[in-house]
């Protein structure tokens, strides 16, 4: 479990990341946290000849609202996101991901960046961010971009980023009062991956109806799958068991998992079912509560 | 204060000696990071080697280029079997009386079986070397199942057996067979089946799995050409074996080879064996001059050496209709992989299976075990048990639940009705076992009462009248440990005992030395607890060393939960000897005869005079000075124990789990544990060895599992799909105990550290089945993951909402 | 092979300067170039944690952090944590609860708690499992843990009260 030879720079800037990404064009990979790329180097199903180290880019740990949106640098690392008393007023699901993701010496390493710009399909944070109605900002040669979480993969391992871009920002919009979110993530131990996890976030308007509503489920298809569906039968609605249940049938028929160590595909497609049931629950209550 | 209870007190609270839960001697350097495992130990110029593996479960070997890697700055060399064959070690011979290639010749029999090994100035250029090695392969047809590997067409897996009918256990009737394995009537059991009331009958897999302690394998061996010594450090839990075996391969003297077993990083069976890694490292050693390094990476370690299980079993009971056993009739598919390569005593090919009469007495048993080769990594080790224990068990306990099901009686219920009674012990098993001692009513009488049984049957009622999955587990289990006796145990033809030498130092410290070899197990706390009372000098001046063959007295090593039987006897009248002596030394200073003085646990006082005494610190000191005419100087005493019968530990064990009905996650409530292990040596390190059995019965139970796919590619052999449970998924433990003397042990004990495992899996098994007993499901397979228990919940439709 | 670059960091409150290729593990760093070989290696994919040490005032797995990456940190390993022959309450408390069998995943499992306890000076037995849980054990079953670091909150606790 060695890594093969490769060339290290550390950038200190934004600017000196893209130069550095622009010199070694594909040959280079960014290193953020490192939590997912080290492991996949010394396992040598990665070999770049040059990491950019972005770890210590003092811009991209930047966490702030402004404008009605809640602003995070794309290296904040999984523990700044848990203690971030912003989040945990405004925006308590993405801590609430975070908390579920690996262990936490990996918190302390593991970016929101990474775990987005990865592409893998059991990272958590891609779901959320979908819920959410996220945004992500790259930064390239031709300058920068918002990409839109829902639509950000276009499969495995596969994102809109290009070679020579650096995700730099995640922008959420600050959930209205009234809101409610929740992250169920079935998973066999700590630090495993989800067997199926679902992620909803609503905001609730007159007479308790649902104003907004974001669901998306993570591991249970190639790429994280916003449940438009079932966000269109509840949005506008007041939320009662039974649409739940339609919309938890709706998560399962969704799913396009692989049978692995969590489950064959059906038990993981009715595990995403069984999640939503109890993150739409759990959301809802919390809304009310709000 | 009386007598006793002073003893008592000079005993513990003094002497620190047995029944104290004094602090453990192996601490302070562990916890300041001055422990010294294998991969801690640099010798100068020492080289790096890395193994280069099979990638496929069973090909033809075409070529081997090494070019590329020799080519490489740094790499000293890369073997393949064509370099050992001059040798003539490519194969060697294994525990089990079969031979396992070192390294592949001509062709790989399953995947990551060692292929070549790189030897390189470190481990970076090791690993460079290693994806520079060419290997050229053509497959061959593969098979992973046992059940498949005996049909008359399969592949052979095995060409170098090929026109062997006879192996080491008897005649093979098939390529792919290793050995037949029968013991009791059959005749007998037999009949009782055609006569008997009510029979049961279940087939059930206890699937691979590995023990997989925290530190892999590994060793630095280093030849000294001018002196021509060689000196092997390795993670062994039976170093004395390995330094007879790397004399008798190699041809250098034995007093030339020191093996030492530094500390070691826990074993539960892996560290039994001897790997092909070790055999390569110490050739390059020899043929470089140099120290080679050679330590294992975990993914090399879960998919290489030892798994354990793979055991499909058949089980089937004969009753009257109160429940009483009348007979057990078990067959056995072991699964050994490619080689035979099984951790047994060698006359013992399913190791001590025929314990599976269990606790119970029943009359008439037959076991038969067939021994198979398939595809898949060599091993069979006892993994935190003794041989194939936790096996013989597991399908004893299981089949008295089954039992008890189909006569709707409880569970508790049946086995008090069929238990060993206290007053048959000795007890000799149909199987041929004679059990030593043992109240087996009393344990699970204590356990019930403890967790309110009634109650907790009550609540389940409750709970599954509302449609809610709750299960409540008994295992009542015997082990068998402390191999020996010689007469009927050996490893390679050394006979089973152990041993311990002691030399008490002028000032009245001491130092002992023991043929075993502590992985975890706090021998140098322990083990000078017994010497403290023996003696009568304080267990923090008796310094306990073994692992080093060149000081400590040959022995068989640590497994099988044998250190305490053999090695804790060993010390028990080795002590004893140096007793004797100073009483006569006594006597000579206080000018009486020896029958005059009377034992005070730390002195000899003469009869009724308490002020006539001499301690034991006194006598050390007079020695070495001060001697009756005529006898030699010093204080020294050695004890090569042979058992005389091996020791049965016992327990019972009660699990209740509730699993949710959505998501098929099984949750442990509670878990209680009362073992009984004879005499208690130091009750908190008991309580230690009892709670990690427990995890690893939780983890093997709950998901750990060795999955080949029909490629015989080994899936998930890493720890983040091999499943080794965290502090937040593993229960809390509640213990508690019996005391049952063995009554052939010198000081009583029998031995504990593997019991919570051999009993855990089975009780944790027979929660989750009990959960669904009441639908009349009978066995679930194992490992309980949630997607397993969901689909049975499924399939039964529980998982239906109301409304 | 990489060039190799001069690496200097702290180490238990002791500079260091060290030559490393820019692919070397901090775990190897420490243990074979600065010879600190009470962090351990035990499963090489960041999931036991027995090569757990503190940089820049958290834990992390050495296995899967680059050295070059501890360019000017400050690192503390077992070796630090006793203080002028004085053992740490966690070591002490792992001690005094037997919550050690092997010993090879305790360095890693004690420095975690070290900084576990100053993340969360008073935890509940389930925050103690959460903190530790990036830490594999295969021998105690983590109930002595448990108990170990609760041992170690105590004392601290008491020393915070007196000073």
């Amino acid at each position: 479990m060695i890594p093969a030879s490769f060339e290290y720079h550390r950038a200190r800037t934004i600017d000196e990341a893209l130069e550095l990404l622009a010199k070694y064009g594909e040959d280079a990979k960014i290193l953020a946290g490192g939590q997912s790329l080290l492991p996949m180097m010394k396992l040598r199903l990665a070999s770049p000849g040059h990491l950019v180290d972005i770890s210590e880019v003092a811009q991209l740990k930047e966490l702030r609202e402004a404008d009605g949106l809640i602003r995070i640098g794309a290296a904040a690392t999984e523990t700044a996101l848990l203690h971030s008393a912003l989040l945990r007023g405004k925006c308590p699901l993405i801590g609430e991901a975070a908390a579920q993701i690996g262990d936490p010496q990996i918190r302390n390493r593991g970016t929101l960046g990474g775990n987005l710009a990865h592409g893998d399909p059991g990272n958590d944070h891609p779901s959320v961010m979908i819920a959410l109605g996220a945004s992500v900002i790259a930064r390239g040669p031709a300058g920068e971009r918002r990409l839109p979480m829902d639509g950000f993969y276009r499969g495995l391992y596969d994102t809109q980023l290009e070679p020579l871009e650096l995700l730099t920002e995640i922008q959420v919009p600050t959930p209205p009062a009234r809101s409610g979110a929740a992250y169920l993530k079935l998973k066999r131990k700590i630090g495993d991956f989800a067997t199926a996890a679902s992620a909803v976030q609503l905001s609730l308007g007159e007479g308790d109806t649902c104003a907004r509503i974001g669901i998306a489920l993570t591991n249970v298809a190639p790429m994280p799958l916003r449940l438009s569906g079932a966000e269109a039968l509840l949005a506008g609605k007041r939320i009662t068991a039974e649409l739940i249940e339609q919309a938890a049938q709706i998560a399962t028929g969704a799913c396009d998992a692989a049978d692995d160590f969590h489950g064959p595909s059906e038990y993981r497609a009715q595990m995403a079912g069984e999640m939503t049931r109890r993150a739409l629950a759990g959301a809802l209550e919390r809304a009310r509560r709000d | 204060m009386d007598a006793a209870s002073a003893a008592e007190t000079l005993n513990k609270d003094h002497l620190m000696g047995i029944g104290n839960a004094r602090k453990r001697k192996e601490d302070p350097r562990f916890i300041q990071g001055k422990g010294r495992y294998i991969d801690d130990i640099k010798l100068p110029d020492m080289l790096f080697a890395k193994m280069v593996r099979s990638p496929h479960g069973h090909a033809r070997i075409k070529s081997i280029n090494t070019q590329k890697a020799l080519g490489l700055p740094g790499v000293h060399a890369v073997l393949t079997a064509n370099d050992l064959k001059p040798l003539k070690l490519h194969w060697m011979p294994t525990l089990a009386g079969d031979v396992q290639a070192v390294l592949a010749d001509e062709k790989v029999c399953f995947m990551g079986q060692e292929v070549a090994m790189v030897v390189a100035d470190d481990r970076y250029i090791a690993a460079d070397a290693a994806d520079l090695v060419e290997v050229e392969y053509e497959e061959l047809p593969v098979i992973v199942d046992p059940h498949k590997a005996l049909l008359p067409d399969a592949p052979v897996i095995r060409e170098d057996l090929a026109g062997k009918s006879e192996g080491a256990h008897g005649k093979r009737t098939h390529h792919n067979h290793i050995f037949t394995w029968e013991v009791g009537d059959r005749e007998a059991a037999d009949r009782v089946f055609g006569q008997a009331a009510v029979t049961v009958k279940e087939t059930m897999t206890y699937q691979r799995v590995h023990p997989s302690p925290l530190e892999t394998c590994g060793c630095v061996a280093s030849f000294d050409k001018v002196k021509g010594e060689l000196t092997v450090y390795l993670t062994s839990q039976a170093p004395h074996v390995v330094r007879t075996v790397v004399a008798m391969l190699s041809g250098i003297p034995e007093s030339s080879v020191h093996v030492i077993s530094p500390d070691i990083g826990g074993g539960f069976g892996n560290k039994v064996g001897v790997y092909p890694g070790y055999v390569v490292a110490i050739v390059a050693s020899i043929v470089l001059g140099r120290p080679v390094k050679w330590v294992e990476e975990r993914i090399e370690n879960l998919s290489t050496t030892a798994f354990a299980r793979d055991y499909h079993m058949t089980g089937e009971l004969a009753a009257d209709r109160n429940g009483r056993i009348k007979a057990l009739r078990v067959h056995v598919l072991a699964d050994h992989g490619a080689f035979d390569a099984c951790a047994d005593p060698s006359k013992w090919p399913a190791g001590f299976f025929s314990i599976c009469t269990g606790s119970y007495d029943i009359p008439a048993a037959y076991a038969r075990v067939d021994g198979i080769y398939t595809n898949k990594a060599p091993g069979g080790v006892a993994y935190r048990c003794s041989f194939r224990v936790t096996e013989a068990s597991y399908v004893i306990e299981r089949m008295v639940d089954v039992l008890a099901q189909k006569l709707d009686l409880d569970k508790a219920e049946v086995r008090l009705r069929n238990f060993i009674r206290p007053e048959q012990f000795p007890y000799r098993s149909s199987l041929g076992w004679e059990y030593d001692s043992g109240n087996y009513p009393a344990a699970l009488q204590k356990v019930l009462t403890a967790v309110d049984y009634s109650g907790l049957r009550r609540e389940q009622a409750e709970k599954r009248a509302r449609g809610e999955l709750m299960g409540i587990g008994l295992s009542t289990f015997t082990e068998v440990v402390g191999a020996g006796p010689r007469k009927t145990c050996d490893i390679l033809g050394i006979a089973m005992f152990d041993s311990c030498e002691i030399r008490i130092h002028p000032t009245g410290a001491a130092i002992a030395r023991f043929g075993t070899k502590s992985q975890g197990q706090a021998h140098e706390t322990t083990y000078a607890q017994i010497l403290a009372t023996e003696i009568g000098i304080p267990s923090d001046v008796i310094q306990i060393e073994e692992g080093d063959t060149d000081t400590a007295p040959y022995g068989l090593g640590t497994y099988g939960s044998r250190s305490t039987p053999t090695g804790g006897a060993a010390a028990a009248l080795a002590g004893r000897k140096i007793r004797e002596k100073a009483r006569k030394i006594a006597a000579h200073l206080l000018e009486v005869s020896a029958e005059d003085l009377e034992w005070q646990g730390d002195r000899f006082q003469v009869k009724g005079v308490p002020d006539q005494a001499k301690t034991m610190k006194e006598i050390a000191w007079a020695a070495y000075n001060n001697l009756p005419e005529g006898m030699e100087p010093g204080l020294e005493a050695v004890e090569y124990y042979d058992p005389p019968n091996l020791t049965f530990p016992f327990g019972a064990y009660l699990c209740v789990v509730d699993i949710d009905r959505h998501t098929g996650e099984p949750k442990v409530r509670r878990f209680y544990a009362l073992d009984d292990c004879g005499t208690r040596i130091n009750p908190m390190v008991i309580e230690g060895q009892i709670h990690g059995g427990l995890a690893e019965a939780f983890a093997v139970a709950m998901g750990q599992e060795l999955v080949y796919d029909d490629s015989g590619t080994l899936q998930g052999a890493s720890f983040m799909d091999y499943f080794v449970p965290t502090a937040v998924e593993t229960p809390y433990w509640e213990t508690d105990y019996t005391v049952t003397p063995s009554p052939h042990h010198p000081i009583g004990a029998k031995g504990v550290a593997e019991s919570p495992h051999v009993g855990g899996v089975s009780a944790f098994s027979n929660a989750v089945i009990d959960a669904f007993a009441h639908l009349g499901v009978t066995h679930l397979s194992m490992p309980y993951t949630p997607w397993r228990l969901w689909q049975k919940i499924h399939d039964l439709g529980l998982d239906k909402r109301s409304g | 092979m990489g060039d190799k670059n001069v690496l200097r960091f702290t180490l238990n409150g002791r500079q260091v300067e060290v030559l490393a290729e820019p692919r070397e593990l901090l775990v190897h760093v420490l243990r074979e170039q600065l010879g600190q070989t009470g962090t351990h290696i035990g499963c090489e994919t960041s999931h036991c944690g027995a090569c757990t040490v503190d940089l820049n005032g958290e834990s992390v797995k050495s296995c899967t952090v680059l050295g070059v990456q501890a360019e000017g940190a400050e690192i503390i390993t077992v070796e630090g944590l006793a203080k002028d022959g004085k053992l740490h309450p966690v070591q002490e408390g792992f001690m005094q609860e037997h919550a050690l069998q092997c010993g090879f995943c305790t360095p890693g499992i004690m420095v975690r708690a070290f900084r576990f306890l100053n993340e969360n000076p008073d935890p509940s037995d389930e925050e103690i499992r959460l903190g530790v849980s990036g830490n594999l054990c295969r021998c105690t079953g983590y109930q002595n843990i448990v108990k170990a670091v609760r041992y170690a909150a105590n004392k601290l606790k008491a020393a915070r009260a007196q000073a």
